[in-house]
């Protein structure tokens, strides 16, 4: 056991501080700062700032471009990153699909999709969910036949995050109804561009646009567009599904998130004090700050496990729940700083040209916020689900 | 003890749960969410011809209700369809100080639904503290800020609570009147606030003085909880109707019993939060009614997250879309801890409340 940082962990930490503060941009700093959403321009910007500097697909072996970081530069990097309030790496293309084609694509595939991915070229989407088929995703009923050297494919994908963006979609399509349902999907990558595909937006409750209903009316797809296998897809999707775990708790960010707590209850008085010397206030922030300290260390733990080697698919189900559960508190605890300036709030939809929202505490809409990161304990397997696989794997010695 | 509904008052909640299913649905809701306005005239109209508003006053001021059950019925009411009319703020606390301050004929205004009210008391920086008060009143003007005003914009008069020297009152003034600035904005929950500034505004004094504004507030913290109570209910019952028809894996989600039994739990805290509401009903004019208020607007707001947050979770997806009913309940549920003093304050205030 050894807590510390060796010297070139922290050499790697200052190096990362100094990329930080010369080279994120404050508009986007300011942005994230009051959990403003960003554009599609400012994402792109600040993927091509990491990915000049070769920071961009850390995850990735260097052979395709990646920096093949171990564990503790990447817990270094988000923490550093969420410290910054630099925004986070939209995944989609670098840490679930490209993965996926390293391992499972075509050397075709790898040597077209994968540059593209790191340049900018393509912005992913994830095609998974479907209207009926969200925690049970293997029920998925998009269909995908056969039609010489194209697929054509009919369905609806749905809570496709970004997709407005996005130029390109991997989906899971049913290629084989007829045999049991794990067995009969395939892995498809989409140009969002053919002609049948309709994305409408769908509103979330916080006034956000950043899901997406995607429709397909036979859309044709070059049958070179299958990754692996035909009928295989359910074993990459569930590779993809489980790879991406460094940033899984997100503890950056909830770090980030309460030292944006306390930094607001001390400028809020409270009976003449600042709130956060309110002996009920301090014990709430108090008990989140205990839990984040050891959630930091188990997280720690957990990925130096996987760079090991390891293949923690329990514990990342763990890091999942708990990780949302503490980033869910800190957002409930920055809505009741606001006290009644929690309440004005203006979406674009809603705000009017004369409308300013006053912001005393330049806290940002932090009861939207809040509204907004209950989807953390429903996206990417819910917390249910995560329960059931941990209580699956200890209790019957299954595997998930 | 008797804990059945008078006849008027269950006539009451019947006319007035019907007449909100079948005129207030999602539909016509959100488009009075993302009006300019924030409210619905026609409504309002309508809440008073079907005497929602008269019920929130004594015989004597004009009205047939006015006690804590009748606020409790209408509030549960509005709460349960998420009504983002300022029934609260403009009816029932204008109208009452009003009231109060023996102006029956602007409270027949009131009743009629032809006025429309704001109190303007909390100020920035003094959170849901009752006595922080900076705005002064000097010779008949008033000068200074006042916070998250509810209805500000579409009020005819304002009640502004002022400092005349040591003793804070309250005063009355007409929305155009000299030196009056609205800043207006939209509230996340629906409805409209505005930040408002006085400049050496003419007022006049209501004669009343802070008891009265705090007797005010103890009925708004009865409406509140039922409001909040009412948006629980519904949170619950979309909640319950969900689990019972979304499969997933081959069944019901409900016959998970990972949600089944949490199912249970808002089930059984709906109950303790109902009889909360009527504790602070109940005991509005009691000796102790500060302290029954404070407990319940407590346990309000825990139990409040929790029904939401659960529901949400229980849901899926589907919760977090805007045009989803829950969406909206849910943000009223919550919201609601952000008015009158949230849960710390008013544990706080029990906890002082239980020692003296
Ligand atoms: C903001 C947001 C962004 C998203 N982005 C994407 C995206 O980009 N691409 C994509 O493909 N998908 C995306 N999703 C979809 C997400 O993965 C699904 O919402 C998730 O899988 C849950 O599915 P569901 O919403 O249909 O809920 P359901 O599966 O219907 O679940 C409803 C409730 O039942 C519970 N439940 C279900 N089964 C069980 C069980 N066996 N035991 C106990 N409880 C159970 C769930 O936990 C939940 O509480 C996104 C979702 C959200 C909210």
């Amino acid at each position: 056991m050894d807590m510390s940082f060796t010297d070139d962990e922290l050499a790697f930490q200052s190096e990362v501080r100094e990329f930080l503060r010369d080279e994120l941009p404050s508009e986007i700093v300011d942005k994230v700062a009051k959990g403003i959403e960003l554009g599609k321009d400012e994402v792109e910007r600040w993927h091509a700032i990491l990915n000049a500097r070769g920071w961009l697909a850390p995850n990735w072996p260097k052979s395709f471009g990646g920096g093949e970081w171990n564990a503790v530069q990447r817990h270094i990097f988000d923490t550093e990153a969420a410290a910054a309030n630099a925004p986070r790496i939209v995944p989609f293309g670098l840490s679930m699909l490209g993965p996926v084609l390293q391992k499972f694509g075509s050397k075709e595939q790898q040597d077209h999709w994968l540059p593209r991915i790191l340049d900018g070229s393509d912005w992913w989407c994830q095609g998974y969910s479907e209207p009926g088929a969200g925690s049970d995703l293997a029920s998925l009923k998009t269909r995908a036949v056969r039609d010489g050297d194209h697929y054509v494919v009919n369905g609806q994908k749905t809570w496709t995050t970004l997709g407005q963006h996005a130029n390109m979609i991997f989906c899971l399509v049913r290629t084989d109804p007829d045999v049991k349902q794990q067995e009969g999907i395939s892995f498809l990558l989409i140009d969002m561009n053919t002609p049948g595909i309709e994305v409408r937006p769908i509103i979330l409750l916080d006034g956000s646009d950043e899901v997406n209903e995607v429709w397909f009316t036979d859309v044709r797809v070059p049958v070179e567009n299958l990754v692996g296998e035909e009928n295989k897809g359910w074993t990459y999707a569930k590779y993809l599904l489980t790879h991406e775990r460094a940033n899984i708790a997100g503890v950056g960010f909830s770090q980030a998130g309460l030292a944006a707590v306390k930094r607001m209850a001390r400028a809020e008085n409270h009976n003449g004090k600042p709130l956060i010397e309110n002996p009920h206030f301090a014990a709430r922030v108090a008990q989140v700050d205990i839990d984040l300290r050891a959630m930091a260390t188990s997280n720690l733990r957990i990925i130096s496990k996987a760079a090991a080697g390891g293949a923690p698919g329990l514990e990342a189900s763990m890091l999942k729940v708990k990780g949302s559960i503490i980033r869910q508190e800190i957002n409930d605890l920055a809505r009741r700083v606001a006290g009644p300036y929690a309440m004005p709030f203006a979406s674009e939809a809603l705000e009017g040209a004369n409308d300013t929202i006053p912001d005393p505490l330049g806290a940002g809409p932090v009861a939207a916020q809040y509204f907004n990161n209950r989807k953390l304990s429903i996206f990417g397997g819910s917390n249910e689900i995560q329960r059931g696989i941990i209580a699956k794997v200890t209790m019957s010695g299954g595997r998930a | 003890m008797n804990f059945e509904l008078t006849e008027e008052r269950q006539m009451l909640q019947d006319t007035l749960r019907r007449y909100l299913r079948e005129k207030y649905t999602t539909a016509v809701r959100n488009d009075i969410l993302t009006s300019d306005a924030g409210l619905s005239a026609d409504i309002w109209a309508e809440l008073a011809e079907l005497g929602v508003l008269g019920a929130l006053f004594t015989e004597e001021m004009g009205g047939f209700g006015g006690a804590g059950f009748d606020l409790a019925v209408v509030f549960e009411e509005l709460g349960r369809a998420g009504v983002v009319e300022p029934v609260l703020d403009s009816a029932l606390m204008g109208g009452r100080l009003l009231a109060a301050a023996g102006k029956s004929d602007m409270v027949e205004q009131v009743i009629a639904g032809t006025l429309h009210l704001a109190v303007a008391h909390g100020e920035p920086g003094g959170r849901y503290d009752m006595d922080y008060v900076h705005t002064k009143a000097d010779g008949g003007v008033l000068t200074g800020r006042k916070a998250v005003v509810m209805n500000a914009e579409a009020a005819d008069h304002l009640i502004v609570s002022a400092r005349d020297g040591d003793a804070i009152a309250l005063y009355l003034v007409a929305k155009d009147a000299k030196g009056v600035d609205i800043q207006g904005y939209p509230l996340l929950a629906g409805g409209r606030a505005g930040e408002v500034t006085f400049d050496n505004t003419p007022a006049e004094p209501l004669g009343l003085s802070l008891s009265d504004l705090q007797a005010a507030t103890n009925l708004a913290l009865v409406a509140i909880s039922a409001e909040a109570l009412g948006a629980m209910e519904s949170a619950t019952h979309l909640t319950k109707d969900y689990l019972m028809t979304r499969t997933q894996f081959g069944r019901p989600i409900g016959t998970f019993q990972a949600l089944a039994h949490r199912m249970a739990d808002l089930l059984i805290e709906l109950e303790q939060a109902r009889s909360a509401v009527i504790n602070a009903a109940g005991y509005l004019e009691a000796p102790d009614a500060d302290l029954h208020l404070s407990a319940t607007k407590n346990l309000i707001g825990r139990i409040g997250r929790l029904v939401a947050e659960e529901s949400i979770q229980m849901h899926g997806g589907i919760a977090m879309t805007q045009e989803y009913e829950l969406a909206h309940i849910a943000k009223r549920i919550v919201m609601a801890d952000h008015r009158f003093g949230d849960t710390d304050y008013h544990l706080e205030r029990f906890i002082a409340l239980s020692a003296a």
